[in-house]
């Protein structure tokens, strides 16, 4: 009997070869969802890089001004330069600020008092009032900053005989420099979430489908072991994330001109790992419930939610209370993002990630060991 | 007459057909069927996979239209008035039963409700069904626990909870030991003494001999319809089986 | 009267689902307490990178005082403008103060000076802040030197143009006043919405949605009845949204309730219909999870939830204005801070209603065509 080992190896290597060609199959059948899964990374680059931006710029505003004269039109004037103000209505007389308010039109009301520039001159004092609606306090915060600080100048510009003893004006430049790579902090939060949807969401909804139709019970009792039968169904995800990571790379490089200003090998690494972890993760999920709408609700609230605000995407973990960090220490995608982040915009190198690839590794190692041994005591 | 109207059905005649037709495009599905299902008659409706059976009987429920020919079940016209068979059928498939996910009592009285039995009037009809059945102690279960028999039994009697003048079994005892068929037949046969007409599928041959008479389709046609016996005997054959494999050889259809 | 018997089906299988309950019952309370704490866009320890042409006593002690006032971390000492712009390239420094080299003098001799500030302004939050918290030491300072400067007795009138603030609605400016109403919408849209569509698409898949077509129940019914426990749920959890906002934020309401239940009964008709829209086209939950995937993203993102939509380009500022929760959240906003009179709340009114008139036929439409 010639080598019975490798026969056997080699058997299962081929009934493994099969049922991931059968995933396969089962995945690409599905036309609408092949497409959206590629198509969504690009939509998410494009809703975080241009769409939900915190660029304040061109906050609509109203006037009230009695005096209309050189001075006050010239300020609103000044204001609308720089798009950084829109006027969009003129008041007739200040009750209607309430209403421009109420009906959200503006998000400030410039008041001017009356005989503005005459009272300047001679009495040496007017006075303006910017009314901001504080429902959105960021907002009302900027833009009445800028519009503070666009007068002061203005006003120093009229009065070039220093009336005000010993005065200090700031003059504020506001910095849109295209090369800031600050603006693309979002890149890595898109392949940390997008690579979370497809192998741990969508793998574990897939092996749970499984079950639910009942159709698991037929694989396992296949000559292939139960361990294979999910890796089979972990391997087309796993070719489709690293299509969706090639895609992210590839748009963010050449069409946001992102800089990949680290080293592309550790970037590859690491994302492999962040892979493995979700894949992991997936196969966790998919041990623990019993319904694929179970698994889908569990990854959404106990994985993408957490990822989306917590991982620094969108809101700044510094500002973060002290527990809700901690929270966010125990979620890979935060490692991910944050090693990423060093590789591609900082452009690091692998000394700066070591602490976030052990981490992933740890997480890596502890999550397939968990998973497995929850899958081994559900087979019995 | 307004449209709510049964028509007036000769003698005691609870189904009619009249060249029956469904169509897909160029395929013909059901060809030209016509019989008369007479009441508290037990049909038994056979015919390969394929053959065209649940097209036909999806006609006769009410659910599809068809393409040509007329039918009326209970009186009323089934492309007119399907909505008014539907209260008066009953009906039970192998695949579409009970909730899985709700008990036993709250299955009977959704169904009940569903078809019109007053509300004071399901609880003490449910105990009295399960007693009955002697399934009193699985009032509380959920279905989903219950074996296949228990759960086909429960499901032919809420199919006629609501006293149906007719009601349609597709293929309602696959996946049962003969003498569990045996019992479910049982409940077949009471129904039927109580004047309920039963229509059902099946492609168990020894059911076949159950039925007060028979039907066999091959490609959409009704190739032959009487009564086991008399079947038999035109056939020369032993029992349903041989009939069938007579009929069926010539079949251009398979599924 | 078919139709109790499926409302009491419906709410048996929902309540009995070993997940769904709990999920409705947590999300709030995480939605509630816990977005609103990470979902924080207030500003702290902000980097500064400091040029200090000058190094005179006064430019240093201004330095000081930035760094002193807990708000800033001196992220670096740069020597030239260009130093200082690649540190923030880099993302080290958020904001610069130049301090040009002759300060000191020319505020002692000339009686004023300059300096110069330069937020990185691509997080316009960060950067507006910023140069608004610097500003304002900058002016502290200001106020200190020149209170040294100017001999006792001789309170020079501060002419000149005063500028006043004044924030409505929110004077204190709290964060959570923005967030809260919205992220009620929010959760009212999931539960309403997006809940039943994937309870729908699960039937779906499992085949049991035919089921009770041979029974007399009609179509309508059967959707009727299985929007019905969501509208309940939704309805119970806005009013615990309520007590939860007014318990551990102190909201209420300025406006009347009774206009944010009319404007929900509206909002969730048009919501459910969307809902509906989505169980039509898929026909797997996976295809259900990308349909309302993209959902989110453009109803929920960009109805001006987390970023204002004024911020937004014009392109996208067209796509928020057909996301009901866009109008529904301005409405929210409008009752709890503004208390807004009827005439304000016509056009949202409008809109919702046209949602729920657009999305119910797209609904009917879809479902004829599948079927």
């Amino acid at each position: 009997m010639k080598n019975p080992q490798l026969h056997k190896a080699r058997a299962n290597w081929t009934f493994f070869m099969a049922f991931v060609r059968k995933e396969f199959h089962h995945i690409f059948r599905d036309r609408t969802s092949i497409l959206i899964l590629l198509v969504m990374p690009i939509l998410m680059l494009v809703l975080f890089g241009y769409a939900l931006n915190t660029e304040v710029k061109n906050s609509k505003i109203a006037v009230y001004d009695p005096s209309r004269d050189v001075v006050t039109r010239a300020m609103v004037e000044k204001l609308q330069i720089n798009n950084y103000f829109m006027l969009k209505k003129v008041l007739n007389n200040a009750s209607e600020a309430e209403k421009a308010f109420q009906s959200g039109e503006v998000s400030m009301v410039i008041v001017f008092s009356e005989n503005f520039y005459e009272n300047l001159l001679h009495g040496g004092y007017a006075q303006i009032q910017l009314l901001a609606d504080g429902s959105d306090p960021n907002t009302a915060s900027i833009i009445t900053t800028y519009a503070t600080t666009i007068l002061s100048s203005y006003q120093m510009e009229l009065m070039k005989t220093g009336k005000i003893p010993y005065l200090i004006t700031p003059e504020i430049k506001l910095l849109y420099n295209p090369s800031m790579v600050a603006a693309y902090n979002f890149v890595p939060g898109v392949m940390g979430m997008i690579l979370l949807l497809i192998c741990a969401m969508m793998t574990s909804v897939s092996i749970t489908r499984e079950k639910e139709r009942g159709t698991m019970e037929v694989l396992l009792v296949s000559p292939m072991k139960p361990l294979y039968v999910i890796l089979s169904k972990a391997v087309p995800y796993f070719f489709l994330s690293l299509v969706n990571l090639a895609t992210i790379l590839i748009i963010s490089y050449f069409i946001m001109h992102v800089p990949i200003a680290g080293s592309l090998f550790w970037l590859l690494v690491i994302s492999l790992v962040y892979i493995f972890v979700c894949l992991s993760l997936g196969l966790l999920i998919s041990t623990v419930v019993e319904t694929q709408m179970a698994a889908m609700i569990i990854s959404a609230m106990g994985l993408m939610m957490p990822v989306m605000l917590m991982s620094g995407m969108m809101f700044p973990i510094e500002n973060m209370p002290v527990y809700v960090r901690w929270i966010s220490e125990i979620i890979p995608a935060r490692w991910y993002i944050e090693a990423i982040r060093k590789l591609m915009i900082k452009g690091l190198g692998f000394s700066a990630i070591i602490q976030e690839l052990s981490v992933l590794v740890g997480m890596g190692i502890v999550l397939i060991a968990i998973s497995l041994r929850k899958f081994k005591i559900r087979l019995e | 007459m307004s449209k709510r109207d049964p028509i007036l059905m000769p003698d005691n005649t609870v189904i009619l057909a009249k060249d029956l037709t469904k169509m897909y495009g160029d395929f013909t599905a059901v060809d030209h069927i016509s019989f008369e299902i007479k009441k508290g008659e037990i049909f038994g409706f056979l015919g390969a996979n394929g053959a065209g059976k649940t097209t036909a009987m999806r006609m006769l429920c009410g659910l599809s239209k068809s393409t040509s020919g007329q039918a009326w079940v209970a009186g009323y016209d089934i492309n007119r008035q399907s909505e008014y068979i539907k209260r008066r059928i009953g009906y039970m498939s192998q695949k579409f039963a009970l909730y899985e996910d709700l008990e036993v009592w709250e299955n009977i009285r959704m169904y009940a409700g569903i078809y019109g039995v007053p509300d004071r009037e399901i609880a003490p009809r449910t105990d009295e069904l399960l007693h009955r059945l002697g399934f009193e102690s699985e009032k509380k279960t959920l279905v989903k626990s219950l074996p296949l028999g228990w759960k086909q039994k429960l499901s032919f009697s809420v199919a006629i909870f609501h006293n149906p003048s007719i009601v349609f079994l597709d293929e309602p005892t696959g996946g049962v030991d003969p003498a569990t068929r045996r019992q479910f037949w049982e409940l077949i046969y009471q129904a039927a003494d109580r004047g309920i007409t039963v229509f059902v599928t099946t492609h168990y041959m020894d059911e076949a001999e159950y039925c007060d008479r028979v039907s066999i389709m091959v490609d959409g046609r009704i190739d032959a319809l009487d009564s086991p016996g008399n079947l038999k005997k035109a056939f020369n054959a032993k029992n349903m089986d041989e009939v069938f494999h007579q009929l069926a050889r010539g079949a251009r259809r398979k599924a | 009267m078919i139709l109790k018997y499926l409302v009491e089906k419906e709410f048996k299988q929902l309540l009995r689902n070993p997940i769904i309950p709990k999920f409705i019952f947590a999300f709030p309370f995480f939605a509630l307490l816990i977005l609103p704490m990470a979902a924080n866009f207030e500003v702290k320890d902000l980097n500064v990178c400091v040029v200090d042409n000058n190094r005179s006593t006064y430019s240093e002690r201004l330095v000081h005082q930035v760094t002193a006032s807990g708000y800033f971390r001196l992220s670096k000492v740069a020597g030239t403008y260009q130093e200082a712009l690649k540190s923030v390239d880099k993302d080290e420094s958020d904001i610069i103060l130049i301090v040009p080299p002759q300060f000191e003098q020319d505020l002692i001799r000339e009686q004023e000076a300059r300096v110069m500030i330069l937020p990185n302004a691509v997080n316009g939050i960060k950067g507006g802040l910023g140069s608004a918290y610097l500003a304002s030491i900058v002016s502290d300072f200001n106020r200190d030197i020149r209170a040294e400067l100017i001999p006792a007795g001789q309170t020079a009138k501060l002419s000149g143009i005063d500028v006043t603030r004044i924030f409505k609605f929110n004077p204190k400016l709290k964060y959570k006043f923005f967030m809260v109403p919205a992220i009620m919408v929010m959760l009212l849209s999931i539960i309403t919405g997006f809940l039943p569509a994937f309870n729908i698409v699960a039937e779906k898949e499992a085949g049991t949605i035919e089921q009770l077509n041979v029974t007399p129940a009609s179509k309508f019914y059967l959707i009727v009845a299985k929007l019905i426990p969501f509208w309940t749920i939704g309805f119970v959890v806005l009013n615990i949204c309520f007590g939860v906002a007014w318990l551990f934020y102190g909201m209420l309401p300025a406006g009347s309730v009774l206009t944010i239940y009319l404007f929900a009964v509206v909002f969730v008709l048009a919501f459910s219909g969307l809902g509906l829209v989505i169980s039509n086209y898929a026909n797997t939950i996976q295809q259900a999870v990308f349909l309302i995937f993209f959902c989110i993203i453009t109803f929920i993102f960009m109805s001006g939830m987390y970023t204002p939509v004024d911020n937004m380009p014009q392109w996208a500022q067209y796509i928020s204005d057909i996301s009901p929760l866009k109008y529904f959240i301005q409405v929210m906003r409008l009752v709890y801070l503004k208390g807004s009179a009827t005439a304000e709340l016509v056009q949202p009114m409008l809109a919702l209603l046209g949602f729920a008139l657009v999305f119910n036929s797209w609904a009917v439409l879809s479902y004829r065509k599948s079927n």
